[in-house]
């Protein structure tokens, strides 16, 4: 419907609310969105492609850096499709430490979200306290992996580096700081007013429409759905471990904030459990360079939800197609949902809310196939021209005047 | 009987054209190849009569002679169920399931960006996951696409 009332607003791909390159095209009467579309892409880097024309190990590091944030989620999910592909046993201390840095990991993402979540509503003091203690959990990485991010832990067939007890003891320790933090979280949530008002009622997502539009993560279980691949589909060791599916049934940011929250006094509960019951024994089976023809689906429960690969194998050491499903994309027509009929103002903490992870999503700039004698990539002058070309041409605002010395390769 | 082999079971009986074709893998995991003119029966069926209300993905192959489109459906808290049809790898062409998934969408704009494959029915909309400026006829997850022909264009 439109009315000459209306008012189209191009909201990024660059722009001060989120940190990543997503565009919007938002239609305002007034104040309130009466509709929206959404542009995705700008992280395409063409990773599935690039996976195919390398081996199984390598492209194991490769999907690892599909994300930065969910990195042990990327990898686990694909050395899962391998495995079951290759038919390996992987052995159960393995399966244990996977989950144990999977679960590290959805703390060290919910609080990065808490902050961002706080700065969004300029609550930056919530900002300052969750990133200082989310290096808690940083170091703790850091410690058993080497890595605060990408922290190379799988291989296929099994996990990298054991875990000493010496270690085991420090993971404790800063459970136990975090909690006591959480503690104080969930305080927050529940009794500051400030929190409850700007949040509750916001960016609404109704549990049957969380359902149609396939809503994942914390985003479907804040809208009532109790959709987590952890019980759902188990794998590592999630299948012996005792915690429950946290859901809200407000269906609004605020849900998705005590969600996730509460989420992390499970992470604690799942790490002790895992510190506690480790069996002993190998960490790692041999795995085959060549694996067998064959396909394998696999899920995880990624910190933003339900992260699914797809392997195909040829019998060579390389694989025939990978497919990456990263959770943000199936929550995107959530987001266009939400934001109908709300506040402009309330816009970036509604994207914010699914905790969008756009570098995930988009997975796939092309591949530069450095070590083939037909390489060539585009040098930097070449991007930097066709940036200033593009808004010239598409948004009528020129740049060159300010980038002479990119002068001669202006083509208008 | 588990589970999966009860529905494979049913979708026999069902449809008989489908003998021989569903496969258990493991508990959770099935899949099914399905004749491109019957998709939509099983898919409806699959959907509507079995409660396979979520759609993973779409994963999209180039096989050199043809085309390959899984549809992965999930039933809650359970099986994961891969149908999947091949197409004409000279004329590939697919309906969308955007009117029972509304998140197909990005996923069909995906097989159309990457593999080339049209979609009969999707709403007009951005392109993904591709730049507005890459060539139409340039389908990077086909086979025969290089990573070098990119360079021409930049």
């Amino acid at each position: 419907m439109h009315n000459s009332q209306d008012v189209k607003v191009p909201f990024g791909p660059q722009h001060p609310a989120l940190k990543e390159p997503e565009g919007f095209l938002i239609t305002l009467r007034g104040e309130k969105i009466t509709a929206s579309s959404v542009k995705i892409g700008y992280n395409h880097r063409g990773i599935e492609k690039a996976c195919e024309e390398r081996t199984y190990i390598q492209d194991l590091y490769l999907i690892e850096r599909v994300c930065g944030i969910c990195s042990h989620s990327h990898a686990t999910a694909f050395v899962q499709a391998v495995e079951e592909i290759a038919g390996l046993e992987v052995p159960k201390r393995a399966l244990y430490i996977r989950s144990l840095i999977g679960e590290l990991e959805r703390i060290h993402s919910h609080l990065l979200w808490l902050g961002v979540a706080g700065h969004e509503i300029g609550f930056d003091t919530l900002l300052m306290y969750t990133w200082r203690d989310r290096e808690v959990v940083m170091d703790i990485l850091a410690l058993l992996t080497g890595n605060r991010v990408n922290y190379g832990m799988n291989t296929i067939g099994g996990v990298r580096r054991d875990i000493t007890p010496a270690q085991a003891k420090e993971v404790l320790k800063a459970v136990d700081i975090l909690e006591e933090r959480t503690k104080y979280y969930i305080k927050i949530a529940t009794q500051e007013t400030t929190i409850i008002e700007r949040l509750s009622g916001v960016g609404v997502l109704s549990k049957k429409d969380a359902l149609k539009l396939g809503a994942v993560g914390p985003t479907a279980r804040a809208s009532g759905v109790a959709r987590d691949v952890r019980k759902d589909d188990p794998y590592a060791a999630y299948g012996e471990l005792d915690f429950k599916v946290i859901t809200a049934e407000t269906c609004d940011v605020y849900g998705r904030t005590v969600v996730r929250v509460l989420e992390l006094m499970e992470a604690y509960k799942i790490i002790r459990q895992i510190i506690k019951n480790m069996p002993e024994g190998p960490i790692a089976v041999r795995a085959p360079r060549k694996i067998p023809a064959g396909e394998a689906v696999s899920r995880y429960e990624a910190p933003r939800g339900e992260d699914f690969h797809y392997v195909r194998s040829n019998g060579t050491e390389k694989p025939d197609r990978v497919k990456v499903r990263a959770p943000t994309l199936a929550n995107v027509q959530a987001v266009s949902k939400m934001l109908e009929d709300r506040y402009l103002a309330d816009m970036p903490i509604v994207i914010a809310a699914i905790d969008p992870c756009f570098s995930c999503t988009d997975r796939s700039i092309i591949i530069k196939n450095s070590g083939s004698k037909n390489s060539k990539t585009i040098p930097w002058e070449v991007l930097h021209i066709q940036s200033i070309e593009w808004y010239k041409e598409r948004r009528g605002i020129d740049f060159s005047g300010l980038n002479r010395k990119y002068a001669k390769g202006f083509k208008i | 009987m588990s589970v999966e082999e009860n529905l494979k079971h049913k979708l026999e009986s069902r449809f008989p054209h489908m003998k021989d074709t569903v496969v258990v893998q493991r508990t959770r995991r099935m899949s099914a190849d399905v004749a491109q003119e019957r998709f939509f029966e099983v898919f409806d069926y699959l959907i509507n009569e079995m409660q396979f209300t979520h759609l993973c993905t779409i994963t999209g192959m180039d096989e050199v002679e043809s085309f390959g489109i899984i549809y992965h459906l999930s039933r809650e808290g359970e099986i994961v169920f891969s149908l999947r049809i091949h197409i004409s790898h000279d004329n590939p062409k697919i309906k969308t399931v955007t009117g029972y998934f509304l998140e197909a969408d990005a996923y069909e704009r995906e097989l159309n960006d990457l593999l080339g494959i049209e979609i009969e029915g999707l709403a007009p909309g951005h392109r993904y996951p591709l730049p507005d400026n890459w060539p139409k006829e340039d389908h990077p997850l086909r086979k025969d696409w290089k990573p070098e022909s990119e360079v021409d264009h930049a």
